[in-house]
C-alpha cells in the first residue's frame, strides 16, 4: 500500500467520533493473516460495502471489530468510545449459516432476542415489546410468520428474521455479514429497501458483500480488501477498475461488473 | 519383575495376554485414528458401554441351556451382538430424528449400560449368579485367566490387526478426503460400517483386558497423541499404532509384575502419560513449541507492522509494537525511527510493495498464497521475477 | 401398599430419584442443544477418582470430603478437556475421551492400591449408586410427613438433592435469556455484551454440581442418562425451548417413578424374589421414553 494512494482516499472520511473507526487491525488464524494491519473509517449516514475475494478477511474484519474474534493487534472505536461502552448502539447480523436453525424457537422468539440489551436478565417482556417485535417483522415482510418454527423457513426468510432481530435492537450502527448470500430476489429487494430506509434515517450501515455488480446500486461507500486494505472511500472514488484488479488479482472479467470508470 | 514381564518371561498365560494386548493396542491405535479424523471418536464409547447387557444376557442364556455361564466365547459373542444393536440405535436416532450424534451416543451409552446393570442385578439373584464375576468386564481383569481365554485374546488380537491391515487404504482415503473417496466409487457409508465393525471387534477383544469403560481410551488416546506429532494422515496412523502397542505392552507387563496392579488402568495410564508428554514436548503441535512459535510470530508481526507504519510516517498506536521496536533499536521511545529503523522500514515497505504486485499478478498466484505478512518475497520468487516486479514498482517515467 | 410400608422404605428413594433426575435434566437441555451432551458422560466418569482421592486424603468416607473431591475432579476434568482441545487443537469429543478415561483409570488404580477393606467404597457403588438404601427410619406412615421429630431424621441425601434441584431451577430461570441467546447464536450474544465463555463455563459447572450431588445418591449411570435422555426426548415433543424444558422435567419424573417402581416390584411379578437395580431401571425407562418420542413425537424430524 503506498502512502500517496492511501491519502487520496481517506481525506474526508476521517472523523474522530465516527460510528466505526478501525486502527491497525490484524488477525491471524493459525499463523496465516486473515486481515493485516487495516485502518478504516466508516461514515455516519452512509451505506458501506466491504468487498474482496474469498478469504480476503471480510467477515473476520467485522468479527474482530466486534470483539467476536481476538485480534493480534489493533483497536476499534465506536462513536468515539471503546466498543464495550457502545454495544447498545450496535446491531449485528451474523452469517445465516453460523447458527443451528434446528434450535427450538419461533420467529418471534428470535426477533425478541434483539431486545435483550433492554430487557436484561429479568425485565418483563410487555405488550409494547411484543408490538415492537411485530412491527420489526412487518418491516421485513414477515409478520405472518411470527409463530413459525425457525427451522421451517427458507434461506431468504431466515435472513429476514435476522434483519428483524437487528431492527429490534434499535441501534445506530448496523453491521451485516453477507446479508444477501443465498437469498431469493424478493428478499434481496426487501433487505436493501430496509437498509436504505435506515440510512435515510441517519443510521450507519456496513455490510460484507460478495456481489460486485450490485455495489454501485446498493452502496454509498466501499472498502475493498484482500487481507490488506486496497481502497476505501465513496463508490465513485474507490470502486475503481484499478482497485478491483489489485484486490482480485486480475481474475475478474471486468466487463461483467460495470465499475466506475477510472478518472485521472 | 517388570523387566521379566516386558521381555515375556512371566509364564505362558501372562505372555499370551501381553501379546494379545499389544496387538489389540496397535489395532486400536490405527482404527482409532480413522474414528478421530472422522470426528466420531466417542461413537466407540457408545459401542463399548452397549456390550454390558449382551454379556449379562449371554450368561443367563448359557446357564439356562445348562452350559457354563462364564464361558468367555459365549460372553464375548453376546457382547458383540448387543454392541451392534447399540450402534444400530445410534444410527437410527440420528437418521430418524433431529437429534445430533452426540446426543444419540449419550442416550445409547447410558440406556444400554443401565439395562446392563439391571441384568447384572438379576444375575446376582440367580443361584449360579454369585460367582459369575461379570463385574470383571466393567474394569477388565486378567488375573487368574485360564489358558483358553488367554489364547482367545491373543488370537483376537491377530485377527483385528489383520482386519485393520486389509482395510487400511479405503479408511485412510475416507478419513483424509471423503468427497474424493466418493468420486472413486467408494461408498462412504460402507466404509464407515467397516470402521465401526472394526471398533466393535476391538471392543470385544479388549473387554476382558481393559474393561468396557476404559476400552475407548485405547481407541482415542493413541490417535490423539499421534496427532500432536504430525499433520500427515499416514504418519498419524502409524504413530497411533505404535503408541497403542507401546502403551499396551508397558501397561500389561507392569501389571503382570505385581498383584494389585490391574491391567486396564495401567494400559490407559501409560497411554495417557505418552499423551501428556507429547502435549508438552511434541515439536509439531506441542505446547512448548507452539508457545515459542507464537511468541516469535507475534513479535515478527508487530515489528513488521510497526516498520510499515514508520515507512509511511503513520503513528503507532499499539504499545506492544512500540516496545518491540524500541527493544530492537529501531525506534526511539517517542516513536521516531532510528537510523537502523529507517533502513529496515524502507526495506519492509519495498517488500510489501513487491508482494502487492505479486498478489495482483495471476501467474504468481501460487507463490502469492504464501503471503503471511512476514515472509519476504525474495524467499518465494526467483531473482528474475523479483527484478521484473521491481521494474513495475518504479515505472520508467519515474526513473527518467 | 400401606403408608406404613411406603413412607419409610419407598418415599425417600423415589423422591431422591425424581429430584436427581430433574437436577440433571435441567442443565441437560442446554448441553444437548449445544452439542455438549457428552460432557455429562465425562463428568460422571471422573467422579470416581474424585471420591477415591478424597478417601485417600482424609481416610474416611464422610460425605462432604467425597462431595468436594468429586466436585474438584469434575472441575479438573473440565479444565483438562478445554485445555487439550484448545492448546492441542484436538476436537472436543476426543479431548473428553482422553480426559475421562485417564482420570477414571487413575481412580481405579488408586482404589486397588489403597486399603479400602472395611469401608464401603467400590466401583460398582459409584456406578450404580444405592438408591434403595435411602430409607427413612423415623417414619411410621403418612403422618410422619407432618411430624417434626420424624422429619429431622430424613436422610441428608434428600435434603442435599432438594437444595441442588431447587438451585438448578432458580439458576435456569434467572439466566434463561442469556442461556437461550448464547446457545442459539453465540456470535450475536457476544455483540450484545454477554460473556459467552463465562456462560458456557457456568453451564458446565452447574452440570458438574448437579452430577456430583446426584451421583452421591443415585450413582453415575443415572446421571448420564438424565443429562441426555429426557432433554433429547423432550426436543422431539416440541419446537419451543420453554416447553422442551417442561417436557424434560416431566420425562425425568416419570422415568424416576416408573423406574423405581419397576425395580422394586417388577421382579415380583415375574416370580423373582429380589429387586433389581433401581438406578439401572430408571435409566432403562428413560431410554424407553426416548424410543417412544423418537417414534411418535410430533417434532421428531
Amino acid at each position: 500500500m503506498d502512502a500517496q494512494h492511501l491519502k487520496d482516499t481517506t481525506v474526508e472520511v476521517t472523523e474522530e467520533n465516527g460510528p466505526l473507526t478501525i486502527r491497525g487491525l490484524t488477525v491471524f488464524y493459525d499463523q496465516k493473516p486473515a486481515v493485516f494491519s487495516i485502518d478504516a473509517t466508516f461514515r455516519k449516514g452512509r451505506m458501506t460495502a466491504i468487498v474482496g475475494p474469498n478469504g480476503a478477511g471480510k467477515s473476520t474484519l467485522l468479527k474482530a471489530a466486534l470483539g467476536i474474534v481476538k485480534p493480534l493487534s489493533g483497536s476499534t472505536s465506536v462513536f468515539g468510545a471503546p466498543l464495550e461502552h457502545m454495544r447498545r448502539r450496535i446491531a449485528y447480523v451474523p452469517q445465516r449459516a453460523s447458527v443451528d436453525w434446528d434450535f427450538p424457537a419461533r420467529v418471534s422468539d428470535v426477533v425478541g432476542m434483539g431486545l435483550y440489551s433492554e430487557l436484561g436478565l429479568l425485565g418483563r417482556f410487555t405488550g409494547a415489546h411484543g408490538k415492537r417485535v411485530t412491527s420489526c417483522l412487518a418491516r421485513v415482510g414477515m409478520e405472518d410468520f411470527a409463530d413459525r418454527q425457525i427451522g421451517q423457513l427458507s434461506g431468504g426468510q431466515q435472513q429476514r428474521v435476522f434483519l428483524a432481530r437487528a431492527l429490534a435492537q434499535d441501534a445506530d450502527l448496523y453491521l451485516l455479514d453477507e446479508p444477501f448470500a443465498g437469498v431469493d430476489a424478493a428478499t434481496e429487494r426487501a433487505i436493501i429497501d430496509v437498509l436504505k430506509a435506515l440510512r435515510d434515517e441517519g443510521k450507519t450501515v456496513v455490510a460484507v458483500h460478495h456481489d460486485l455488480t450490485t455495489v454501485p446500486d446498493y452502496f454509498d461507500d466501499v472498502l475493498i480488501l484482500n487481507v490488506q486494505k486496497v481502497s476505501e472511500g465513496s463508490v465513485e472514488d474507490a470502486f475503481t477498475q484499478d482497485a478491483l484488479n489489485k484486490a482480485y488479482g486480475g481474475r475478474l472479467a471486468m466487463a461483467e461488473i460495470d465499475p466506475v470508470p477510472i478518472t485521472a | 519383575m517388570v523387566f521379566d514381564a516386558l521381555t515375556f518371561q512371566l509364564g505362558y498365560n501372562a505372555t499370551l495376554v501381553t501379546v494379545g494386548a499389544i496387538l489389540l493396542g496397535v489395532a486400536a491405535g490405527v482404527t482409532g485414528t480413522f474414528l478421530f479424523l472422522r470426528k466420531r471418536a466417542l461413537v466407540s464409547d457408545a459401542i463399548a458401554h452397549a456390550t454390558l447387557p449382551g454379556v449379562g444376557l449371554a450368561f443367563i442364556a448359557m446357564t439356562a441351556l445348562g452350559l457354563d455361564g462364564r464361558a468367555l466365547p459365549g460372553l464375548l459373542a453376546g457382547s458383540a451382538v448387543s454392541a451392534f444393536l447399540g450402534l444400530l440405535c445410534v444410527q437410527w436416532l440420528v437418521n430418524r430424528t433431529r437429534l445430533t450424534e452426540d446426543a444419540a451416543i449419550g442416550a445409547v451409552l447410558s440406556v444400554f449400560f443401565s439395562f446392563g446393570i439391571v441384568i447384572l442385578t438379576i444375575i446376582q439373584t440367580l443361584p449360579t449368579g454369585g460367582q459369575a464375576g461379570l463385574e470383571g468386564f466393567l474394569l477388565g481383569s486378567t488375573a487368574g485367566m485360564i489358558f483358553a481365554d488367554a489364547s482367545l485374546i491373543a488370537v483376537g488380537g491377530v485377527i483385528v490387526v489383520a482386519l485393520v491391515f486389509v482395510f487400511r487404504r479405503p479408511m485412510t482415503l475416507l478419513a483424509f478426503d471423503p468427497n474424493y473417496a466418493e468420486t472413486r466409487g467408494m461408498r462412504s457409508d460402507h466404509i464407515d460400517l467397516i470402521m465401526m465393525a472394526l471398533v466393535l471387534a476391538i471392543t470385544v477383544v479388549g473387554l476382558k483386558i481393559v474393561g468396557l469403560i476404559m476400552i475407548v481410551a485405547l481407541l482415542i488416546i493413541p490417535s490423539a497423541t499421534a496427532r500432536l506429532w504430525s499433520d500427515r494422515v499416514d504418519r498419524v496412523v502409524l504413530l497411533a499404532g505404535a503408541f497403542g502397542g507401546l502403551s499396551a505392552w508397558v501397561g500389561a507387563a507392569v501389571s503382570a509384575s505385581a498383584p494389585d496392579l490391574p491391567t486396564g488402568p495401567l494400559i490407559v495410564l501409560t497411554a495417557f502419560a505418552l499423551f501428556a508428554l507429547s502435549m508438552f514436548f511434541a515439536p509439531a503441535r506441542g505446547l512448548i513449541s507452539g508457545f515459542m512459535r507464537h511468541r516469535r510470530f507475534q513479535r515478527g508481526v508487530h515489528i513488521r507492522q510497526g516498520l510499515l507504519s514508520l515507512a509511511q510516517g503513520l503513528p503507532i498506536y499499539e504499545p506492544l509494537t512500540l516496545r518491540l521496536l524500541k527493544e530492537e533499536g529501531l525506534a526511539r521511545p517517542d516513536g521516531v525511527p532510528t537510523e537502523a529503523g529507517r533502513a529496515r522500514a524502507a526495506r519492509a515497505h519495498w517488500d510489501e510493495k513487491r508482494w502487492e504486485i505479486a498478489r495482483a499478478t495471476p501467474e504468481h498466484e501460487l507463490a502469492a498464497a504464501r503471503y503471511d505478512g512476514l515472509t519476504r518475497l525474495e524467499e518465494v520468487l526467483t531473482s528474475d521475477q523479483i527484478a521484473e516486479i521491481d521494474a513495475r514498482i518504479a515505472p520508467p517515467e519515474a526513473a527518467s | 401398599m400401606t403408608g406404613a410400608e411406603f413412607v419409610p422404605f419407598s418415599l425417600v428413594p423415589m423422591l431422591v430419584g425424581v429430584l436427581a433426575a430433574i437436577a440433571c435434566a435441567l442443565p441437560g437441555n442446554f448441553l444437548v442443544l449445544r452439542r455438549q451432551a457428552l460432557i455429562g458422560d465425562a463428568i460422571s466418569h471422573v467422579v470416581l477418582p474424585g471420591i477415591v482421592v478424597a478417601f485417600v486424603v482424609t481416610g474416611t468416607i464422610a460425605t462432604w470430603p467425597m462431595l468436594i473431591g468429586s466436585a474438584v475432579a469434575a472441575l479438573v476434568a473440565v479444565a483438562l478437556i478445554e485445555g487439550i482441545s484448545r492448546f492441542g487443537r484436538i476436537e472436543p469429543g476426543a479431548a473428553m475421551g482422553v480426559t475421562f478415561t485417564a482420570m477414571f483409570a487413575g481412580g481405579v488404580l488408586l482404589l486397588e492400591q489403597s486399603d479400602t477393606s472395611g469401608v464401603h467404597l467400590d466401583v460398582e457403588h459409584a456406578l450404580f449408586g444405592n438408591l434403595e438404601s435411602l430409607i427413612w427410619l423415623d417414619a411410621t406412615g403418612w403422618a410422619s410427613l407432618i411430624d417434626p421429630a420424624a422429619l429431622s431424621g430424613l436422610p441428608e441425601e434428600l435434603i442435599r438433592i432438594s437444595v441442588v434441584a431447587l438451585v438448578m431451577a432458580l439458576l435456569l430461570l434467572l439466566f434463561w435469556r442469556p442461556l437461550a441467546l448464547s446457545t442459539f447464536d453465540e456470535n450475536f450474544a457476544s455483540t450484545v455484551g454477554l460473556p459467552v465463555r463465562a456462560i458456557a463455563l457456568g453451564l458446565v459447572i452447574a452440570a458438574a454440581i448437579a452430577a456430583v450431588t446426584a451421583f452421591d445418591a443415585v450413582g453415575s449411570i443415572i446421571v448420564i442418562a438424565m443429562f441426555i435422555c429426557p432433554p433429547a426426548a423432550a426436543r422431539l415433543m416440541t419446537n419451543r425451548l420453554g416447553m422442551q424444558v417442561v417436557w424434560s422435567v416431566a420425562f425425568a419424573t416419570v422415568s424416576a417413578v416408573v423406574g423405581f417402581v419397576l425395580a422394586g416390584y417388577g421382579p415380583l411379578w415375574f416370580g423373582l424374589e429380589n429387586a433389581v437395580s433401581a438406578a439401572g431401571m430408571i435409566g432403562t425407562v428413560s431410554g424407553v421414553i426416548l424410543v417412544l418420542a423418537a417414534t411418535f413425537g410430533p417434532t421428531r424430524k
